[in-house]
């Protein structure tokens, strides 16, 4: 028993922050997809770690890290989903009703009939859906799957993956709205005090820490259960989704309350972690579906 | 990362559960009341014979010198075997690791030994009718006389202070000195000539609480744990443990999570319930998740400080939530007397004793998350 990220991991991570603290600043964040950062996830092996030969758990501190810096890119799609197995830009409609991102991609991941294709994007008509995290635009795909390349991929298992994967990123995008919260806190004075210094809002800020902290190793353990191929894997995997998106939408809702009105503008950044909680909240399934999930795992 | 068990660990989890299965506690009466108590402490005794009553601490002490991770697994068997909660839980959980941490080689001889055996039961001297989550405030003294300390003052909320042996207390013992400064952890005898005991009715209207009075109380000042002067650090360190992860181990919520599943289907598994309870397994299954994360940082040779705030907030109030739901799920049988009642009542009090969870929360925004002292 040896429940941390190993120091390998850990380094990992650290270099992909810094790469991300350096290609994907806010402003960078709120533009949305940019090529240059795709060719330099891929050139630092990111998006082809399950390629590779590495697991669900070194994936895991690397999509907190894409949450955290709200990176629009379609790195669950691709490194999760299709698991980096495809060249290009790829993105995928797998579990989830909409494909982020298809109008920049190369491929799209599709599943017919338990089975899933790659379909080049000139070979599917994309519908434009609009929504609210417009950094990470969806698509509504529709296509022919003789028109695909059969991945003979487990479907099951890319969704699983898919799910873990939006768990990860929640946890990051949670972790820096009670950042960017705890840091305003810190600066913002009423009444001839910081604002962090009063209790109402010291309250609320560790509450959102207290979800956050108790979420991250659900989701470590989902990714040790995916790896292990555990008979609990499903439940597992629906337990993280749920207690990251809670934790995650509970974050922001937390951070909101105490930027105020700024909080409500989007001037401040906030808004862009906010949105893209709300997503990956509702993509792959929302933390009441997995709650059920879990529910029916565990009470029949 | 690795969450498997080794053999060996697992060898013991399979000795942990054949012992228990052998030596089923059975149903015992509430620990505050007289038969209870005796009751306890023969379950107790029991356990030491076995060698099962505190695995993790040396031999020398009475322990079986068990790691962390082996301590956990037998809280886990404990608490699935439906063991009743510990009688000396302020010496084994919160006096001991201190102990050992502070204490001098005669003291842990002296007094650990028979916390094991729970032939001493100790009680926590701390709060006061004025002191309580402003701890610092205290005014209980301790003024030297020679080798002798000379207490007086009043220590109030001492949980199974009536049944007690033993209290250990903190006393200002620089009269010059104010808050966190000039204080001291003093080992006090409840035997002692000037020591008075009043026990306090807790809810369930048993003497749970005691309030001990001390008027001109003399012990020896061989009796101080740790440097004098040095109380406020040496309270904190216990204070960390109770919080963090000996006091409450996830053992004890997994098995209520798991009689709460059981209560939910017993009771025909109403669906507007359905959701609360599988939250409640969640929870219960993130907190050992959580501890197993916790003590693996620490066999890394890292630490856990304010965490250990994070941790008391979930337990508390997961355990509260879970009892709550059980009284739902029980309908017109709630208050009637029984377990469910029982740890209902009890859980009640999570947030508020070892600190309330409003004193968490702000140690939790100031420490962790860097926010200003109000």
């Amino acid at each position: 028993m040896r429940f941390q990220p190993t120091p390998d991991q850990m380094l990992f991570a650290r270099t992909v922050r810094e790469l991300l603290e350096k290609e994907c600043p806010p402003e960078a964040a709120r533009a949305g997809f940019s090529h240059q950062r795709w060719t330099k996830l891929k050139e630092m092996g990111v998006i082809d770690m399950l390629a590779s030969g590495m697991s669900e758990i070194d994936l895991v501190p690397i999509l907190e890290e894409a949450g955290r810096a709200a990176l629009p890119e379609p790195l669950i799609e691709a490194a999760m989903i299709a698991g980096g197995a495809l060249d290009g830009i790829v993105t995928a409609a797998v579990g989830a009703r909409y494909a982020a991102h298809a109008d920049v991609a190369d491929a799209i991941v599709l599943e017919h009939a338990n089975a899933l294709y790659s379909v080049p994007r000139d070979k599917a008509t994309l519908h434009r859906i609009e929504t609210i995290d417009s950094p990470r635009p969806l698509f509504k795909i529709t296509w022919d799957y003789e028109s695909g390349t059969s991945l003979e991929a487990d479907t099951n298992l890319a969704l699983r993956r898919a799910t873990l994967g939006a768990s990860a990123e929640l946890l990051g995008l949670a972790s820096r709205c009670i950042e960017m919260a705890a840091d305003y806190a810190k600066e913002r004075h009423q009444f001839g005090k910081p604002i962090g210094s009063f209790q109402a809002v010291k309250h609320r800020l560790a509450d959102a820490l207290l979800q956050l902290e108790f979420a991250r190793p659900v989701v470590y353990r989902a990714a040790w259960s995916l790896v292990q191929d555990e008979a609990t894997k499903e439940r597992d995997v629906s337990m993280a989704k749920a207690m990251t998106g809670d934790a995650a939408a509970g974050a922001a809702k937390a951070a909101l309350q105490t930027l105020g009105a700024i909080g409500y503008t989007q001037e401040h950044d906030l808004h862009i972690w906010m949105k893209r909680i709300w997503a990956l909240n509702a993509a792959w399934g929302n933390p009441d579906r997995h709650r059920a999930r879990v529910a029916t795992a565990v009470l029949s | 990362m690795d969450l498997a068990f080794t053999p060996a660990e697992e060898a013991f989890r399979a000795e942990c559960r054949a012992w228990f299965k052998a030596n089923p506690p059975g149903e015992l009466a509430s620990m505050d009341t007289p038969e209870g108590f005796e009751q306890h402490r023969a379950w107790e005794k029991h356990l030491h014979d076995g060698g099962w009553s505190a695995v993790n601490w040396p031999r020398a002490f009475g322990g079986r010198d068990a790691t962390l991770l082996e301590w956990l697994i037998f809280e886990e068997e404990y608490y699935a075997a439906g063991s009743p909660r510990r009688l000396n839980q302020n010496g084994l959980f919160l006096l001991a690791p201190t102990l050992l941490e502070y204490g001098t080689e005669e003291q842990k001889q002296r007094y650990l030994p028979a916390i094991a055996a729970c032939d001493e039961i100790w009680c926590q001297g701390w709060s006061e009718p004025n002191a309580g989550s402003d701890l610092a405030s205290l005014t209980s003294r301790a003024i030297r006389d020679g080798d002798e300390w000379v207490l007086n003052g009043q220590k109030t909320w001492a949980s199974r202070g009536v049944y007690a042996d033993w209290m250990f207390g903190l006393f200002r013992s620089d009269p010059a000195s104010e808050r966190h400064k000039g204080l001291s952890y003093i080992l006090v005898p409840l035997d002692a000539p000037g020591v008075t005991v009043r026990p306090i009715a807790q809810l369930d209207g048993e003497p749970g609480f005691a309030e001990i009075f001390l008027d001109d109380v003399r012990v020896p000042v061989a009796n101080t744990l740790g440097a004098e002067g040095d109380g406020w650090k040496i309270a904190m360190s216990t204070a960390g443990f109770e919080r963090g992860v000996v006091l409450r181990s996830p053992g004890r919520y997994t098995a209520t999570a798991g009689r709460l599943v059981q209560l939910f289907k017993d009771r025909g598994e109403p669906p507007a319930l359905r959701s609360e309870v599988a939250r409640a397994w969640m929870d219960a299954d993130a907190y050992r998740l959580a501890t197993f994360w916790a003590v693996s940082k620490l066999l890394d040779g890292g630490t856990i400080g304010a965490e250990a705030s994070l941790n008391k907030l979930w337990w508390s109030e997961m355990d509260l939530r879970m009892h709550e739901t059980a009284m739902r799920l029980l309908g017109d049988d709630a208050t009637l007397e029984g377990a469910w009642l029982d740890g209902f009542v009890f859980s009640l009090a999570g947030p508020i004793y070892a600190g309330t969870n409003e004193i968490q929360r702000n140690i939790v925004a100031e420490r962790v998350l860097g926010l200003p002292r109000s």
